[in-house]
Formats: C-alpha cells, structure tokens, sequence
C-alpha cells in the first residue's frame, strides 16, 4: 500500500497534499497497489472528497495535539501509523514540513529515502526515483534498496490529477507523544500566494535600479494574478523582503510562468527557477545569459516593455 | 554550552555541472570546493556569534568524508571553530552522514547540533530530519533567528507564506538558512589559529547504505529564445496565452 501524508497549516490542507496524492495514487496504479492518505489531527477540508485525487481510503489520528506542527511528534506518529497500515511506499510533498519529516519517518521504519523526486519510479527492475540535484541544475537517478520505501516530491513536478472518487475516512488510535515544542506566534503575509505554491510569478533585479521602481513590477504581477520574487543582490540590499529570494541560496520554484524583469540570470539564480514551465526575460542587455535559459525575450528597457506588458495583459483580459 | 555544527564539502556554485564514466559520476575536474553556503553562512557563523556572547560556548565541527575536505574543515576552524572531527567516509547516502554524526552525537553530548538547511550539491535536506529520529531531540528545521535562555530556546522557522516562532528546551537540533546570521571572511588571526586547532580523524564505522545513484542527466537545453519585439507586448500576450498555454 502507498501511503500518503496530508500535509496541513491552521486545519487547512496544503495545496502540494493534492500533488502528493495525485503522484501517491499513480505510483499505487503502477505497483499494482492501493494508495490510502493519513491525516495526523482535524482540518476543515471535507476528507472524503480527498478520493477524486485517487486515494480510496483516509486515516486520521483524531488528536488536537498534532494541529500544531512538531516534527519529533508528527515523525513519530506517522513511522507508528505507517507501520500498523502496513505501508511499503510512504509519500510527502517536499515543502517546508515534509523537509522536516520524511527523512526522520525513513530512519524510523528503516527504509531508503530520496528527497525532491521530480517523476515517478521506474520499477521494472528495482526502484529507481529521478530527483533534481545540483539545485535544479542536473538530474539523478537513486535507486532504493529498503523493502520500505519513502519519496518526497517537488512541487509543481507531477502536477494534480483528479477524477469522482470518494475515499472512506477510518479512524487510527495511535498514542500521540506529548510535544516538547510550544508555537508562540505566527507570522503569515495575508493575502498572498506563498512563492513555492504560485503558479505565475513575477520576478525582479538590479535592473530595476532601486526599491522605488518596484511600483511597475507590483503591477504586472496585479494584472496577472502573479506572486512576487526577486534575485538575492535586491533582498540582500533590502530592496524587497528576504522571503521574495529564488535562487541557489533562496526559494527554488517551478511556476507555470516565470517573468524576470532585469535579471541578468547568473547561474546562482538559474538554479532557482530553471524547473519554470515557461521563462521571460526581459532585459535591456541583449548579452544577458538568462536569455539563453529563456523561452521568449524582450530586448527592451523594463521602464517602457513592463507597463506595455501590463497594459497588453488587461486588454486582453477585457476582451476575453 | 556545547554546539556540534555539521559541514559538509560542495563544489563553489559557479562550478561547471558535467558527469563523467558514463553518467554515472560526478566530474571533479577543475571543481573549487566550498563549505556548503547554508553550513557555513548560517549554522556555523551563528554558532560563532552565540560564542562571541557566551565565552562558555564550545564549537566542535563534524564532517563526513575523505582527506580531500580537510582544506574546508581548516577554513571553518578559521572562521571560529574550536576543533573538528573528520569521519573517514566517502558517501553520497544521507543516511549513513547522519548515523556517523548520531554516533559522534551521542558521544559528546552536545546541547545543541547546527545543520544547514540543505546542501546544494545533493539538495537532500535530509541530515537534520534524520538526527531527530537517531537522537530522539527536538528538530526545527529551515530556522532564520534562534535565541538561547539558558536551557530554552526560541526559534523562528519558515514555513510556506510566513514564519512561525517557537520555543523548545536544550539538547535540540537546528538546521539553519537565510537570516540566522551574516556571512564572514576569515581573518589573518583565525587562519594562523586553525593551523594548530585539533582536527581528529574517525575511520567509517557505517556501511548500510539505503540508496545508491545510478545515472545522473542533465536537462534537455532549450530550443532557444523566441525574441518578442517590444512595442509588441500584444504578440507577448498572445504567445504565452495561446503557444504557451500559461495564462
């Protein structure tokens, strides 16, 4: 049986769970298997509907105490669940939580693990996972040799599919150590679309000249629907916030559609963003070597091609 | 106070990415080797910030791989640790990495362990994670700010959107990125000084790898850039709405 985690913040289901699912339920199909989900808490969302994604059964450990996340408790209650279902392949998003986790619940069910999978196994002759190395830069193919097997998988990588399923929701009593962690606050940026989750982003660079020029940007990215980002020379001079960096040392993100407004595209910043669908760069400099990585360029000063690019966007928008 | 901070070695990341024997092996030739940035940057600048405030704070660096990572491991005792331990193992599975480090682990008994949040050769973001559960402590992971009072501390860690901040006691493990602290340069002083810090040599006491890289590929180029004119944001919009299928 595959068994997937169900990721989630402020009893919200995270939108990467859904990716998880869909990769956890294809991965089932291949191996001739179920795919169930384990939800560690409550959450608003209706569980059942969790079916359309492929999951034909949920497993919840009904208890309070993991709505908040700790990543000794969450780790261990899920090696137990994992172990008392049965699992022999245990899924998790790769984002911020299942970063903390699925290496611990590896470790604890002693199976092999890879980390950021962007495909699913090749299992015709053992169990090959693809996943990105070299901060996007390069692929490798790990095989695992556990009877046991936990992937992690980057998201926006395998995409989210869904048919009329409905999955039965069963209820799991495994004893919930006491956490040794309290959450004293929580700090979230209303409103917006966190970056590893956007599928448009806008994104902009030195080109931009300072802090004050961001005003066309924030427009675009308005007109769009489109998260911000920016390349670490701008939040290291604190031109945008540090949270809006992608790059080798940032965010790495892979959006539908990646627009770089002024990036001259040094390999650091590759590294973060070149698993994008879609790459625009605008930039003045028709030298500028994020061209090369790009699939449609404006050679053109940003002061002038952004509002256009704005104004072309609401147009058609308009007209549609 | 003790603090364990893990170092690991990657290529400098501007290194030219290319493989060799058939794909299956990483190509070496004419690589700079770095202190990976997040091991160095945060976990071990913040580890020496914490003992620029509190003399009573010991650095002890753990890394695991062959003699080729002791000019790296010489650079972290410059930059400010006290003294270091090599493990004799050439790996790329995490967690072999992370049950040598669990068994240096126990064995110092450190208050608090330092990882970066990933490395950004492998990218497996998996050592930390691992040590919790080898360890059974306390993991907050991808940390920006961490205060110590006395036997707690408050961490603010990112998670998707935001940050949160939380508190926890000692012994813990942190894996450490953008915000814990600002990167440093060593100086004279410290280089002359790490020539003489101990630096002990550990032969491998682990072999049960889970995984092992079969073949390594690099992404399909791109076709090449489709130049769009630009007083024709129209024909951009067009393209990226009905070739691009991506608005």
């Amino acid at each position: 049986m595959v068994l997937i985690y169900i990721d989630q913040a402020d009893q919200e289901i995270k939108k990467a769970t859904y990716e998880a699912i869909s990769y956890g339920a294809a991965l089932a199909k291949q191996l001739g298997t179920s795919a169930e989900a384990l939800l560690l808490g409550t959450v608003h969302d209706d569980l059942t509907s969790l079916g359309k994604y492929g999951v034909t059964k949920v497993h919840q450990v009904n208890n309070a105490t993991l709505n908040h996340f700790d990543a000794r408790m969450n780790s261990t209650v899920i090696a137990a669940a994992a172990k008392s279902l049965g699992a022999t392949v245990v899924i998790f998003a790769h984002n911020i939580n299942g970063k903390a986790i699925a290496p611990a619940v590896a470790v604890k069910l002693s199976a092999g693990i890879v980390t950021g999978a962007c495909a699913l196994p090749k299992t015709d002759a053992g169990f090959v996972v693809t996943k990105t190395v070299f901060s996007g830069k390069a692929f490798a193919s790990i095989q695992i040799d556990t009877p046991i097997k936990v992937i992690s998988i980057n998201q926006n990588s395998f995409g989210i599919t869904s048919n009329d399923g409905v999955a039965e929701i069963t209820n799991l009593a495994i004893e919930v150590p006491s956490s040794t962690i309290s959450i004293t606050s929580v700090d979230k940026i209303q409103g917006e679309v966190p970056l590893t989750e956007a599928t448009l982003v806008v994104s902009g660079g030195r080109g931009l000249k300072g802090p004050e020029n961001w005003g066309i940007l924030l427009d675009l990215a308005k007109a769009l629907g489109a998260s911000t980002a920016c390349s670490r020379p701008v939040s290291d001079s604190d031109w945008r916030p540090h949270h809006e960096h992608v790059g080798q040392t940032g965010l790495q993100i892979a959006p539908n559609l990646y627009i770089a407004i002024g990036i001259s595209g040094a390999i650091q910043h590759l590294a973060g963003v070149n698993r994008s669908k879609t790459i625009v760069v605008i930039n003045k400099d028709p030298e500028a070597p994020f061209f090369k990585a790009a699939d449609y360029g404006v050679v053109g000063d940003a002061f002038e091609v952004v509002p256009a690019l704005t104004a072309a966007i609401l147009k058609s928008k308009g007209g549609a | 106070m003790k603090i364990l901070v893990c170092i690991s070695k990657t290529p400098d990341t501007t290194a030219k990415i290319a493989f060799i024997e058939g794909n299956t092996k990483f190509d070496e030739n004419g690589v700079q080797w770095i202190i990976n940035p997040y091991d160095e940057w945060y976990a071990l600048v913040k580890a020496i910030e914490l003992k620029e405030k509190d003399s009573n704070v010991a650095i002890h660096l753990v890394t695991v791989g062959g003699a080729d990572t002791e000019p790296i491991i010489r650079k972290a005792l410059a930059l400010g640790g006290d003294e270091a331990i090599r493990i004799n193992n050439i790996t790329t599975d995490s967690f072999v990495v992370a049950q040598e480090i669990a068994a240096i682990a126990k064995e110092g008994g450190y208050d608090l362990i330092f990882t970066g949040k990933e490395t950004i050769d492998y990218n497996s973001a998996s050592v930390g994670s691992m040590l919790c559960a080898l360890l059974d402590q306390n993991f907050i992971s991808a940390a920006v700010k961490l205060d110590i009072n006395g036997n707690a501390i408050t961490v603010t860690r990112e998670i998707e959107g935001g940050e949160e901040t939380c508190t926890t006691t000692l012994p813990a493990i942190v894996s450490c990125q953008k915000g814990m602290a600002e990167q440093r340069i060593p100086n004279m002083r410290g280089i002359m000084a790490a020539r003489t810090k101990p630096l002990k040599v550990i032969e491998a006491t682990i072999t049960n790898a889970t995984t092992s890289i079969k073949q390594f590929d690099l992404p399909p180029a791109k076709s090449g850039v489709k130049l769009v004119d630009p007083s024709n944001m129209d024909e951009l919009v067009r393209l990226l709405k009905e070739e691009a299928k991506v608005i």
